[in-house]
């Protein structure tokens, strides 16, 4: 029985923090520094293996036991609702989910509001909560480009300093909920690693820094 | 014959064999069942939706997407005081996040009736046991919906916010119940949540959190089934975990989960429903799980070797009966043979050759 621990963490600036959490409490994969194109890492003695995935994947590969765990976005854990265990908010890649809109818009309640964004079941949860009535436009990239084309009347993004808003004259004017990484479990591994994982929560829980 | 069957055939006969020996009998229903019967009660099951077509007479039908609710449905208080059937369907449900419906085969128990803390004993055990059957290596997580029901009671939540803390529950996420509820008002909802290990360990950290004399009789209980699972051998398979939180609206009392290594979702699920019961009409309790036959073939790994043992090739002049014959003979020492003109394309261990009445190995 492979007695691994395989984590799976975000490729880009995000997993290089987390990265350098999990060496800082101990769980650390000294061959991951060295620059290449390798993706899997692994520290025999300690029995762990990393390795990065794209940013949306990770509760993929947790969810069906690829990874037993991993650091996902709250983003991707509100919009693709897996069934995994959310063990510990790391409080890094800390930003929020807003509606945004041209500095110009005025909200009309008369009209179906056109929303454009990449989290469809984040923006209708939001707004099916205010019995109001959208029209989702998903789209995957550039999303700030929807209401100044007139593609859409707001967008629902990830906002974290509202530089790229500004930049295109949109205003962030309704925050939907936080944002920040979360080290997340496979359910069934959380019972049979169940000493290795909680070990791990632990010791991350001592590097995380309040915002 | 045993090498013939695949996981889940095996752990079908196998289940079988144990729920039979237990005087459980055979539950067979149709295919179909109307509609109206899931949608009326549509938060009892796992997935939303089910397969739905227009019967002859007009009636909306629906694919089973779900046993349980027939076994109630039929359930008729008789002289027994105690009615014990065991199933093995195919049920039909949506796979979630827009990946259609798939065909589940489905094996499971229920005891419907006077159930007492036997019973109930009994259901857990063969669900113990049942996993046992599929793997040594399993875990079977129990929780009580009693005693999650007594840690949030005295916080006097909305409807929204406690289905909200029952969510992050589920997902053990200890950082969101402290935003949600945040100070000591939270802190027996958080060390529920934070409550995970096996049922000798954990339970004496539940007991000061069991205050009332429902959560205390609840603590009582799961004490006594852990000293039946002791009894039986099982204990340390057994684990205690407050995650498990299936709808309250049907089911209440101990609800268990239960996982094999190498499969990553839960394979067994199951519980205390005498809320669906009485919502169903029927004056009776009723206790039982469901095995998700379909998630064992990932206990095999797959099977890179051969496809048979040996080809036999002939030539064209070969005469049919004594190419047939001689296959038969060499089938008869246990290969697998299988003829063809050419061995191309086929993943075999080695080679033979028909000529002229006699047989050569050529690879």
């Amino acid at each position: 029985m492979d007695e691994m621990v395989n984590v799976a963490l975000p490729k880009g600036r995000l997993g290089e923090k987390v990265y350098d959490m999990f060496e800082r409490a101990g769980f650390d994969c000294p061959d991951i520094r060295e620059p290449g194109r390798k993706l899997i890492f692994e520290n025999r003695e300690k029995k762990l293996r990393f390795f990065w995935v794209k940013p949306s994947d990770v509760a993929i590969y947790v969810e069906r036991g690829a990874a037993d765990v991993g650091v996902a976005g709250k983003d991707i854990l509100l919009e693709y609702q897996p069934e995994v265990y959310e063990l510990l908010d790391l409080k890094t890649g800390v930003c929020r989910m807003a509606v945004a809109a041209k500095s110009s818009f005025r909200d009309d309640r008369s009209k179906t509001l056109r929303v454009a964004t990449k989290f469809a079941n984040i923006a209708r949860k939001y707004y099916s909560a205010q019995c109001r009535d959208i029209d989702i436009i998903h789209l995957n990239g550039s999303i700030e480009l929807a209401p100044i084309l007139g593609l859409s009347d707001v967008i629902v993004d990830i906002v974290e300093t509202g530089a790229t808003l500004r930049e295109n004259d949109l205003v962030p004017f309704e925050t939907i909920t936080p944002i920040s990484a979360r080290l997340i479990a496979n359910q069934v591994s959380y019972k049979f690693k169940e000493k290795t994982i909680a070990a791990m929560v632990a010791g991350l829980k001592g590097q995380v820094k309040e915002p | 014959m045993d090498e013939l069957l695949k996981n889940e055939e095996r752990a079908v006969l196998e289940l079988r064999r144990l729920y039979r020996a237990q005087g459980y009998e055979p539950f067979k229903m149709s295919k179909f069942e109307p509609y109206s019967l899931y949608v009326n009660h549509k938060e009892f099951l796992i997935s939303e939706g089910a397969i739905t077509f227009t019967d002859t007479d007009g009636t909306l039908m629906a694919l089973k997407p779900d046993v349980t609710l027939s076994i109630v449905k039929n359930y008729r208080s008789s002289e027994r005081t105690v009615q014990r059937v065991y199933y093995n369907e195919n049920v039909y449900r949506s796979a979630g996040g827009g990946r259609g419906y798939r065909e589940i085969m489905q094996s499971g128990v229920e005891c419907l009736g006077a159930v007492t803390a036997l019973e109930l004993g009994e259901v857990v055990l063969l669900a113990a046991q049942s996993l046992q059957k599929i793997s040594p290596d399993f875990v079977l997580d129990l929780s009580h919906l009693g005693i999650i029901s007594a840690v949030l009671e005295p916080m006097g939540l909305s409807q929204q916010c406690r289905a909200e803390a029952l969510s992050l529950l589920s997902r053990k996420n200890i950082d969101g119940l402290t935003t949600l509820i945040p100070g000591e008002a939270g802190a027996s909802l958080r060390a529920l949540a934070a409550l995970s290990g096996s049922l000798s360990d954990a339970l004496p950290s539940l007991l000061p959190l069991c205050t009332t004399a429902e959560a205390r009789a609840a603590y009582d209980l799961l004490a006594s089934l852990s000293r039946m699972l002791e009894d039986a051998g099982l204990q340390r398979h057994a684990r205690l975990d407050f995650s498990i939180v299936n709808d309250m609206n049907y089911y209440n009392g101990v609800v268990f989960r239960g996982y094999v290594a190498g499969i990553p979702t839960g394979v067994l699920s199951g519980g205390q429903y005498d809320k669906l019961m009485a919502r169903m009409g029927k004056d009776a309790r009723g206790v039982g799980f469901a095995v998700y036959l379909d998630q064992l073939e990932r206990l095999t790994p797959s099977a890179a070797g051969c496809d048979v043992d040996a080809v036999l090739t002939y030539g064209p002049d070969a005469d049919p009966a004594e190419v047939l014959r001689t296959a038969k003979a060499l089938r008869e020492t246990g290969e697998r043979v299988v003829l063809a003109a050419r061995p191309d394309g086929i993943r075999c261990r080695r080679v033979l050759e028909f000529h002229s009445g006699e047989v050569r190995e050529i690879g």
